[in-house]
């Protein structure tokens, strides 16, 4: 009998149950306060509450967004589903795909494998950070050397480039092929996104 | 007599055949472009299925009840019944849709099924296991030589005799085994929909290669008639030819859309994605080749067999072998019937499959004779089922060239070691057509001088948007920017569906035309203004000028302002009859592989690929080569890593997950070198498509190249590090 395996969505393969019993995850959710108060810090020892919503406020692309998440709410389904932030992408049940990849705190992670509450008192920054009118050197990189197809995976991929260049950002191309392999690409933009990984080290421009 | 539609002479074209970053490309790289997945229409609900966890089975029971007692579960749907047979692991059995994915995940879980136990057969590389099982299906059986038997032979012995009497006078004979495993679509955007009723109409947002084709496929389920229904697909997440047809869980998801009265989105999980959604035909081959001394291959005779699947079907012997057609051939077919989901159109149907199944045979007749690959392949050249040997022979050069084939060659399993490490070079060649569809574009000139092209098209990744948007501009001498593209309604004017790499032959067609016969009416308009000759004018830089007399001209602008009130709108047709010289069909490629191979370890790397591709006249040399860089990965993918793995007892897909089912990563594909093959002769037949001929050829190209390296087979693809081993291993004890 094959098991049921959980979401590769924005899901979790939390029950109710399982959680309210103490997982590692509800560790994370000690951090909501009892009531209608809104959950501000991750490290508020109080009552747990759920397993219905409770509002809580999030700190992403540097703006404060209020709420409503259930406990076993994954970061990914808040931002898709409660904030319309749909550039994270769901692919996989795990981090293998790096569809999802946002930043949390100046570090790359899977926003399908964390929880939103977990995310309280954090600071999430998320591939549409990175556009807009001024958009950032990497989305320009990735448009001028079409490193992209379908595009499905390349807002994740945008964000861990440009991740992987805050920390490294005179990384060689031999680098750059070392150090990019937590995205996956279907349609085959690999080398694409290394020509536009070593343009914005060699100093590509802010569109 | 200047003919009704043409591209510009070449060179003179302003955007037409210079790369440009594509239109959309902005929205895609910082996560605006809304997919199917991303619309998220007010109080929607999110909907999943439940896959049959049986290979093989009879459904006794379907309770839904436990599943609708979870909180947040707003409705089950079931999606077969009792005493339905279910064929292949994944199958989608019943649906849940609530308000989040844990609430649905949980209502699944509650779902109770009762299966009945039925036969099981996943063996789709063992024809005797087959045979054995009654699994399978008529044989097919094709015969082509260059005696005629005598009238009154029986023409199958006839055969038997006279193959043998060939490979007998040949001067090399290989025999061999060679095969390539089943592998999925794995699109990153999974197939589904999301669907929102409007009273008695319905919206579906869905993932489709196939925008013009599908609303029907919608209606009929659901007792509508196709004008109640309008799909939409502004972007698509992958497609690869898995998704041209509506699934019974698009129209699930559109059921309980309707039954509650709100939208419904509804997704495959990737497990079920995999299981469900599409793959690839296996094959497998067991041949007998003949060759003289050059290595020019006189005879063939092989029996090939694979699976499509719970349908019935396999690999079409119209491409055994694969683009030479040695003058006397016998091929034979077996399809099998298997319990696993039933194969789509993958990338270039049948093509892969033909060439990794006996281009690899061409390539053991150079190992066997000592001879250089290269040479063989030049001199079966005049074989080529397809008149392009000159093409072929031109674009080998090339390859070579950028390979430095000639400076790195060495006979099979006679290279230099670097401890364990050896290193090869392989090739093979490939054909396809990729001829125009029907299509229909609206062009739109608005008397403020605003340009719309109008088409019920998609754009895969392929570049499409931008393509239309490029042969609209290039028409009215307006810079890419001031047009807009409307594509991905099926309220738009029909187009052809994106399979066949047909794409942009069809909507260069429809566009250009449309836009030629818009822009003869606004010179009309002009002709008059100016006091000239409509035939004298040129719509360039922004302007409609008389050539060569630029003083007498009107800007874009102020031509359009003599439309008057109104937007002049003109249809474009193209219906794949009098070739006015648009487009075309037929191309060749070459490819070229160096890879190294650990012999104590078994895994290959990928040092360098080549390719060489013609495609007629090339609109977006900057898209055009994404595709072909796509392809080489993509290839790389099939020739070294992605396989579905079946359990032979359960018929479980065991590793129908990102982490499992494996996939190159950005540090595994090498130098990737690509290039565009357009002399005269190319650019002068018109546009033709790309999407699939560049990912036919890698299977054949790399298995051949670890050969070259190893000096041994590794017969079957993908060549992982055990198959590698486990053919080192066996050419040891031989």
């Amino acid at each position: 009998m094959a098991d049921q395996r959980p979401f590769s969505g924005g899901g979790s393969n939390v029950s109710r149950r399982a959680f309210l019993k103490g997982s590692g995850a509800a560790a994370a959710a000690t951090a909501l306060a009892t009531g209608s108060g809104v959950a501000e810090a991750a490290d508020e020892k109080s009552k747990l509450v759920g397993p219905g919503a409770t509002p809580i406020k999030l700190n992403v692309n540097g703006r404060e967004r209020v709420l409503p998440v259930e406990p076993r709410t994954t970061l990914l389904e808040a931002l898709r589903y409660k904030l319309n932030l749909t550039g994270a992408k769901p692919v996989s049940v795990d981090d293998s795909s790096g569809a999802s990849m946002v930043i949390i705190n100046g570090k790359p992670a899977s926003a399908n494998t964390v929880f939103a509450i977990a995310c309280v008192g954090k600071k999430i920054q998320t591939v549409e950070s990175l556009g807009g009118d001024k958009p950032d050197a990497v989305p320009v990189a990735f448009l001028h050397n079409d490193a992209m197809q379908c595009g499905f995976c390349t807002p994740g991929f945008v964000v861990a480039v440009r991740a992987f260049l805050d920390k490294n950002p005179k990384a060689t191309e031999k680098q750059i092929r070392e150090g990019l392999n937590s995205n996956l690409c279907r349609c085959g933009t690999y080398a694409n996104v290394i020509m536009a990984a070593v343009e914005v080290v060699k100093g590509g421009k802010r569109g | 007599m200047a003919k009704k539609y043409s591209w510009p002479e070449r060179g003179t074209a302003s955007l037409i055949g210079k790369p440009h970053d594509r239109i959309d490309g902005m929205a895609k790289a910082t996560g605006v472009a809304k997919y199917t997945y991303d619309v998220a229409p007010e109080r929607m609900l999110l909907a999943r299925v439940l896959g049959c966890p049986h290979a093989h089975c009879k459904i006794k029971s379907i309770d839904l009840s436990g599943a609708e007692k979870v909180p947040g579960v707003v409705k089950a749907m079931a999606m077969k019944v009792e005493g339905n047979e279910v064929r292949w692991e994944g199958d989608p059995i019943a649906a849940v849709a609530g308000e989040s994915e844990a609430a649905v995940a949980e209502g699944l879980k509650a779902i109770k099924v009762e299966y009945e136990a039925l036969d099981i057969f996943v063996k789709d590389e063992d024809l005797a296991a087959a045979e054995a099982a009654k699994r399978t299906g008529k044989p097919a059986k094709n015969t082509q030589l260059e005696k005629e038997a005598p009238d009154d032979a029986d023409e199958e012995k006839f055969a038997d005799e006279e193959i043998a009497r060939l490979l007998k006078e040949s001067d090399v004979v290989v025999e061999g085994h060679y095969g390539i495993d089943v592998i999925t679509h794995m699109c990153l955007e999974p197939h589904g929909a999301t669907c929102q009723w409007d009273g008695d109409k319905l919206n579906a947002y869905l993932s489709t290669q196939n925008v013009s084709g599908t609303a029907g496929q919608f209606a009929t389920p659901l007792g509508l008639t196709a004008g109640d229904v309008t799909v939409i697909c502004d972007f698509i997440g992958g497609g690869f030819g898995s998704k041209f047809q509506v699934d019974n869980f698009n129209v699930t998801a559109a059921k309980i859309a309707k039954e509650v009265g709100r939208p419904v989105k509804l997704m495959l999980d990737r497990d079920i994605e995999l299981k469900t959604a599409g793959c690839r035909p296996s094959g497998y081959i067991n041949v007998k080749i003949g060759a003289d001394k050059n290595g020019v291959v006189k005879v063939w005779d092989s029996e090939h067999w694979g699976t499509f699947g719970a349908t019935l079907g396999g690999v079409d012997q119209g491409v055994i072998p694969y683009v030479f057609n040695p003058k006397n051939r016998r091929r034979r077919a077996i399809p099998i019937i298997t319990n696993a989901s039933p194969s789509r159109a993958w990338r270039a149907p049948n093509h892969p499959q033909g060439s990794a199944m006996t281009q690899v045979a061409y390539d053991d007749i150079a190992g066997k004779l000592g001879l250089d690959s290269y040479d063989v392949f030049l001199r079966n050249l005049p074989t080529v089922s397809n008149e392009k040997q000159e093409i072929y022979k031109a674009e080998m050069e090339i390859a070579a060239k950028l390979m430095d084939w000639k400076a790195k060659w060495h006979a099979h399993g006679k290279g230099p070691a670097k401890g364990s490490v050896v290193s090869g070079l392989g090739m093979a060649i490939h054909t396809w057509g990729g001829g125009g569809q029907p299509s229909n574009t609206n062009i739109t000139i608005h008397p403020d001088g605003a340009v719309e092209a109008t088409l019920g098209s998609q754009d895969l990744g392929t570049g499409t948007r931008t393509v239309i948007a490029l042969v609209t501009a290039e028409t009215f001498g307006l810079p890419l920017s001031a047009v807009k593209v409307n594509i991905g309604s099926s309220k738009y004017p029909p187009s052809a569906a994106s399979g066949g790499s047909v794409t942009i032959a069809s909507v260069s067609e429809s566009t250009r035309r449309a836009a030629q016969d818009a822009l003869r009416q606004v010179n009309d308009l002009v002709a008059k203004k100016l006091g000239v000759e409509a035939d004298t004018l040129v719509a360039k830089d922004g302007k409609i000028s008389v050539e060569g007399d630029a003083k007498k001209s009107l800007s874009w602008k102020d031509a359009c302002s003599l439309l008057g009130m109104m937007p002049l709108e003109v249809k474009g047709e193209f219906k794949r009859r009098d070739d006015q010289g648009l487009s075309s069909s037929q191309v060749g490629g070459v490819q070229m592989a160096e890879v190294e191979v650990d012999k104590d370890t078994g895994v290959v790397r990928m040092r360098k690929f080549v390719m060489v591709q013609d495609m007629g006249l090339v609109i977006n040399p900057k898209t055009a080569k994404s595709q072909m860089y796509g392809a080489a990965i993509m290839g790389i993918s099939y020739a070294l890593f992605e396989q579905r793995i079946m359990d032979p007892t359960t018929g479980v897909f065991l590793n129908a997950e990102i982490a499992d089912y494996k996939l190159p990563r950005l540090g595994d594909i090498g130098e990737i070198v690509v290039e565009i093959y357009e002399p005269d002769s190319e650019y002068n037949r018109g546009v033709v498509g790309l999407g699939e001929p560049p990912v036919i050829s890698p299977g054949a190209t790399i298995s051949n190249a670890v050969c070259n390296a190893l000096g041994v087979r590794v017969p079957v693809l993908p060549l992982t590090p055990k198959r590698v081993l486990d053919a080192l291993a066996k050419a040891r004890k031989v």
